[in-house]
């Protein structure tokens, strides 16, 4: 069985990369005592796989990764009676530390195609920018009316323009304290724009020089395609699949 | 939720970050003002090197168990930090309460190679604390040095408030009873220090005075008032099985070294060569329960979820249950899939069948250990390990399909001469040779064998503790001759020869076998800016060049001159356990290339045995 397991990541966890996120979800599965299936093999791995990594510093209400399950649960101490989202969750989330908290668990279809990774399509973000940054909603708008947004990308062979404007999905403006605004933005293997990415080129077309740790980045969500709730293009990724009772 | 002492930019401006922000699973967090001692226990080199070692995983949870005390863990900074916190000047903190180290009642510094010493006066300096034992007052922490370095403290003295001389789990308790005991009744600094000097293994360097002679060597060392003892003696824990464990290690939040459980099945080693300092010191060898062993094996890998676990000691092959306990692990952890690491095994057929069955055969290499390329060279250092049992061992593990031997020797060890270099490439072609013995169709490809040469440190308590180094430039020839030995032999494509440097060397054995005055050498080259020097790429070795010319202090005569036995030497007032007239008679039998049998063959009276522990009291019971 396949489940994915969502979680968030805030505080002082949001300055573990990614592959000692990997690690340390690996070294809590053990310590819940979950009924993880192994690859075979001399030196067999835990069959777990990550959504799209998450940048250095960002916090985030919405990471997911997929395990596959032992056929014999009962190897993990758990019968299969027991088995369900709810202690799955209550036995992860027991082992986390500060900055990590399990919320979710959840039976998906087995396949390659139906993996976290290849079902993310876009992500959500709020973007919380310093007092004083000086950004106004119609910074915003009028940056976003523009039929292009060209930015430099660091490919394989050299820096590369690209046109950034068809992967912003949504970019408004929100009321606060502090100037803050909520991005949509693709994030397929094809297609990725990164909420840094549309700081530094919004900055550009302003002409404003905004320091490089002036702001912060939470994600909100991570979505896969697919019609849900009337909008047609995505759904986010916690709501495929079912609970385990 | 805790704070964090960097904040988001410099957190996003340096390399892993995580190294800083502590909350890892199974740290410790206690309420600051609930306890009596707060004790920031330090390993001098960076979080992934700190993090992998076992003695502090195992002080921490000892001084945890006390409810007076919190522990707290802080790493040397690397040098991107390094230079923000003193751009900054932002005080070094702890991991846990991200509280400043200066406002600690002590730091304690574990010390495991000589090599980070100058991390030392960074940690101090950093910390902005008086780097000078001297210069410190009431409101400094009590600096507390340990580990194998501390065996010959006298390079670091005049930086510490104390040193603890052997196994921490026997005298901490008593230690840090006393110190609650006097802060309560506001006593002074130096009330406590003295009362601290009457604990066994405790070591008040200000209480001591050195005076040195017109030759230039050290002349007397005495206590400079009544009441303290002339000499410390090392501290050591009679029964393993008693001594404090750590169920639930602290998990590192980025990859360290050592990824992985470490479990010590024995403290010590029964073999003697009379190179090996931790063979002397950690005397005599004990090794523990096997039941306790299965046991704690479980509780420490479901408590911190690691893949892996390292069987730990000097020689595993020399614990007497290793079949048992691995029979265990590998049954009881199949389906968890944990891998068991094995480390200094000696190969033999009971080890190759161990082997085959923790690891893949064709993706691991040998390992093994001769030290000396001749067999009177061998007999010198006290290595027992014959020609022909590596051959042998080669052969059935060619045979169990692998193929490739890693072997390490040192170079310039006492009495070498041109025809034992030559023999480390002799020794690397008859491997070699044997593999191409073996029937085509039996082998898996071409052989590999790697040679490495380090170069011989001599070390305090060890029976070439008066032993002359070579200089650095008759190293190099000795590494240019072995290279050309290697080329001339006949299966040259199979062998692959790596060397050190040796300017590490000269200093690691200047370090390890100076007096007070070498402390004028470190805190001029950490003046200039020598860090990290057991790392290559930050070894400098003009700074210390240049910290001896001005400091009018000569290497030579700490390293490459032969020390009379008669001499005093800097560390006589420890007592190790091991005696003197037990060290002088193996210097002596090495002379003359006589073996001395291992302490389960039979006991050389080496004055361990008072410690009634381990090896010395088996064959009695």
């Amino acid at each position: 069985m396949k489940v994915r397991v969502k979680f968030e990541k805030y505080g002082p966890a949001r300055f573990m990369g990614h592959l000692d996120t990997m690690r340390y979800f690996q070294k809590a599965v053990r310590r819940a005592k979950i009924p993880v299936a192994f690859s075979s093999g001399f030196t067999p791995h835990m069959i777990m796989s990550f959504a799209a990594p998450l940048g250095l510093g960002i916090s985030s209400s919405a990471e997911y990764f997929d395990m596959e399950l032992a056929e014999d649960v009962s190897s993990g101490g758990l019968s299969s009676e027991e088995l369900s989202s709810e202690e799955l969750v209550c036995r992860l989330d027991q082992e986390m530390a500060e900055g990590f908290r399990v919320v979710g668990a959840r039976k998906v279809p087995e396949g390659r195609k139906h993996n976290a990774m290849a079902l993310t399509a876009a992500a959500s973000y709020r973007v919380t920018f310093e007092e004083g940054c000086g950004l106004t909603a119609e910074d915003l708008e009028g940056f976003y009316a523009q039929p292009k947004i060209l930015v430099e990308k660091e490919s394989k062979s050299g820096p590369k323009t690209v046109d950034i404007r068809p992967g912003i999905y949504e970019l408004t403006a929100e009321e606060g304290e502090s100037f803050s605004c909520i991005m949509l933005l693709a994030a397929s293997s094809a297609d990725h724009v990164g909420p840094k990415m549309v700081v530094k080129a919004l900055a550009a077309h302003l002409g404003k020089d905004l320091r490089p740790y002036s702001y912060t980045v939470h994600k909100i969500q991570v979505y896969a395609a697919g019609c849900q709730d009337g909008d047609p293009r995505f759904v986010p990724l916690e709501s495929l699949g079912e609970e385990i009772r | 939720m805790r704070g964090q002492t960097l904040d988001d930019e410099i957190l996003l401006r340096i390399e892993k970050p995580s190294r800083y922000t502590g909350n890892e699973v199974n740290s410790v967090m206690k309420d600051p003002d609930k306890v009596d001692i707060r004790f920031a226990m330090c390993f001098p080199d960076v979080y992934e090197i700190g993090m992998s070692h076992l003695g502090m995983q195992i002080l921490y949870h000892m001084f945890n168990s006390r409810e007076d005390t919190w522990c707290e863990r802080v790493f040397s900074p690397w040098t991107d930090l390094d230079q923000i916190l003193r751009r900054e000047k932002i005080p070094l903190f702890a991991l846990e309460s991200q509280d400043p180290i200066k406002i600690f009642d002590f730091l304690g510094i574990t010390i495991q190679y000589e090599m980070c010493y100058t991390n030392i006066l960074q940690i101090l300096d950093l910390s902005q604390i008086p780097l000078y034992a001297k210069d410190r007052g009431a409101g400094d922490p009590l600096v507390i040095g340990g580990g194998p370095c501390v065996l010959n403290p006298e390079p670091l003295a005049p930086f510490f408030d104390l040193f603890y001389i052997g196994e921490g789990e026997v005298s901490y308790p008593a230690l840090l009873d006393t110190y609650a005991a006097m802060k309560r009744q506001g006593r002074s600094r130096e009330e406590f220090l003295y009362a601290a000097a009457q604990i066994p293994g405790i070591y008040v360097p200000a209480f001591y005075d050195a005076s040195y002679g017109k030759d230039g060597l050290l002349e007397s060392f005495a206590p400079d008032r009544p009441g303290v003892p002339e000499k410390v003696v090392r501290q050591v824990v009679a029964d393993l099985d008693q001594a404090a464990y750590p169920k639930a290690p602290v998990v590192p939040n980025i990859k360290a070294t050592q990824d992985r459980v470490t479990l010590e099945i024995q403290r010590g080693c029964i073999r003697g060569c009379r190179f090996c300092q931790a063979g002397m010191i950690y005397r005599p060898a004990r090794g523990k329960n096997v039941e306790l062993l299965k046991q704690q094996a479980r509780e420490m890998l479901e408590s911190t979820g690691h893949e892996e676990i390292s069987l730990s000691s000097l020689s595993s092959s020399d614990y007497p249950q290793l079949r048992e306990l691995l029979d265990f692990l590998l049954e009881e952890f199949k389906t968890a899939a944990v891998n068991i690491s094995l480390p200094s095994l000696r190969i033999d057929s009971f080890s190759l069948e161990v082997m085959s069955r923790i690891q893949d055969v064709k993706k691991s290499s040998l390992t093994f250990a001769p030290e000396a390329g001749s067999q009177r060279l061998r007999d010198v250092i006290n290595k027992g390990l014959t020609r022909e049992t590596i051959l042998e061992g080669a052969r059935e593990a060619f045979l169990g399909g692998w193929n490739r031997v890693k072997l390490y020797f040192m170079l310039g060890l006492p009495t070498e001469c041109p025809e034992d270099v030559r023999g480390i490439a002799h020794l690397a072609q008859d491997i070699a040779g044997t593999y191409y013995e073996i029937p085509k169709e039996q082998r898996q490809g071409k052989v590999q064998v790697t040679v490495s040469t380090s170069f011989f440190v001599p070390k305090p308590f060890t029976p070439f503790q008066w032993a002359p180094m070579a200089s650095p430039e008759e190293y190099l020839e000795r590494v240019a001759l072995l290279r050309e030995e290697v080329r001339g032999q006949v299966n040259h494509k199979s062998i692959r020869y790596n060397w050190h440097e040796a300017d590490v060397a000269a200093l690691e054995g200047f370090l390890a076998r100076g007096d007070r005055r070498a402390a004028k050498v470190l805190a001029r080259a950490y003046e200039l800016g020598a860090m990290y020097d057991a790392w290559t790429e930050h070894f400098r070795q003009e700074l210390w060049t240049q910290a001896f010319q001005d400091t009018g202090m000569d290497i030579t005569q700490y390293t490459q001159r032969r020390r009379d036995v008669g001499e005093l030497l800097p560390w006589d007032f420890i007592d190790a356990g091991v005696e003197r007239s037990f060290l002088e008679r193996e210097w002596a039998r090495a002379d003359q290339g006589t073996v001395t049998p291992n302490c389960r063959q039979s006991c050389q009276g080496c004055g361990a045995a008072r410690y009634k522990g381990g090896v010395c009291v088996e064959s009695k019971s």
